[in-house]
């Protein structure tokens, strides 16, 4: 201790300032680059990511209008079993990525058909929950599970408060090349997101258009100009548990 | 002291001539067994997987290069993909399984002999890729 202080004190006083004199410029120069006008830091931070990955300027989502959705069709649910190689509940174990549910208005007994799935909430419970960092929002919002640390825990599933998620319990085979799953781990709705990174539509949504009823629209949120971007602009549409505040990508409109 | 060293070896004599001959009639049933079974080709007296031939094209890096990495560049374009979102890589599983599954079996690990379960049930490495991962190419409608 004693030694180092006097070898402070024996060093020579240009030196001393000299250094003191680099840091000044140093710190101004930092504050130039921070400061600099019209340079903002997110800029810089997304010149970094790597072009072609998901657009965090997207932001995918769904307008669900139930006034559209006919009640006994389960087109959409079916899609989704082909398209991502589910076997649509021929088991109790099997999983469930997207359900119809009924609602009914108690007063007046009118009752509508709309189908439930992952919500891709801006905000998701399951991702602050994930021990291992396996559940996780992709840049553009779509909220996903990462099966390579997916311990199983199961936490996910108990914090989603749209039963959006399923567990695999029993060995699977023949899954398809572009959804892989497997026992042990936890999934949901992927917003079809080996479709939607080529520029198509999620099969649900291309399946209730196919039946005639386009009850589902798809689009990116952000974009002023597209349709969904401008449908929830102009009409009223709903978050389930909105009281939740997890401002959900996935919306409803019609009740 | 000197009475029993000159005594043991004569003792032991026959034991090690016993280990011997076990030794080498283990050695030479090793190669016989793999050359029967057919799944390893014999380079001298170490057995070498055998690797079926891709169904042709051309592989982004040499096999020598593949043999040593691919598990790397796997891993490193799984979280790529997943993550962010970016499929432009070329090092991806589905494309291996496109060009390297079996003429036979339309599958990468269908049985031993098939590509990735040649080398991988050869070293004895359980790989749980295909738990999840499909081990056939897509089927393009």
């Amino acid at each position: 201790m004693t030694a180092n202080r006097s070898s402070g004190h024996t060093q020579p006083a240009h030196e001393r300032k000299g250094r003191r004199g680099f840091l000044g410029i140093a710190a101004a120069g930092v504050a130039g680059i921070l400061l600099a006008p019209g340079v903002r830091l997110i800029e810089i931070a997304q010149a970094g990511q790597p072009k072609g990955g998901a657009n965090p300027g997207v932001r995918w989502g769904m307008l669900i209008d139930s006034t559209a959705c006919s009640s006994g069709c389960t087109d959409c649910v079916k899609a989704c079993n082909t398209e991502n190689g589910l076997t649509g509940g021929q088991s109790a174990t099997d999983s469930q990525w997207i359900r119809k549910i009924e609602i009914k208005e108690v007063r007046t007994g009118k009752t509508q058909s709309l189908p439930v799935m992952c919500q891709h909430c801006a905000e998701p419970p399951c991702v602050d929950v994930c021990p291992t960092g396996a559940s996780f929002k992709r840049a553009d919002g779509i909220v996903l599970v990462d099966k390579h640390i997916c311990i199983g825990c199961r936490y996910c599933m108990m914090a989603c408060p749209y039963k959006a998620r399923s567990f695999v319990h029993e060995p699977l085979t023949g899954q398809k090349p572009d959804v892989p799953r497997g026992k042990g781990t936890v999934e949901g709705c992927t917003m079809c997101v080996h479709r939607v990174d080529k520029g198509e539509m999620p099969a649900c949504v291309l399946a209730c258009k196919t039946a005639g009823h386009s009850a589902i629209l798809f689009g990116d949120l952000n974009d002023p100009k597209s349709d969904i971007a401008k449908r929830v602009a102009q009409y009223a549409s709903r978050q389930l548990r909105e009281d939740l505040n997890l401002n959900t990508g996935v919306r409803y409109a019609g009740f | 002291m000197a009475e029993s060293e000159q005594r043991n070896p004569v003792k032991r004599g026959p034991t090690i001539l016993v280990g011997l001959a076990l030794l080498f009639s283990i050695a030479s049933s090793v190669p016989a067994a793999s050359s029967d079974s057919g799944q390893h080709r014999t380079q001298g007296v170490v057995p070498t997987p055998r690797i079926e031939p891709a169904r042709g094209g051309t592989c982004p890096e040499s096999p020598a290069f593949m043999r040593r990495n691919h598990m790397d560049l796997l891993k490193h374009q799984r979280d790529d993909t997943l993550r962010v979102g970016d499929r432009r890589g070329q090092y991806s599983l589905k494309e291996c399984i496109s060009c390297h599954a079996s003429q036979a079996t339309n599958s990468v690990a269908a049985n031993s002999s098939n590509f990735c379960q040649s080398c991988h049930a050869y070293a004895a490495v359980r790989i749980d890729c295909f738990e999840c991962h499909a081990t056939q190419p897509q089927v393009k409608p």
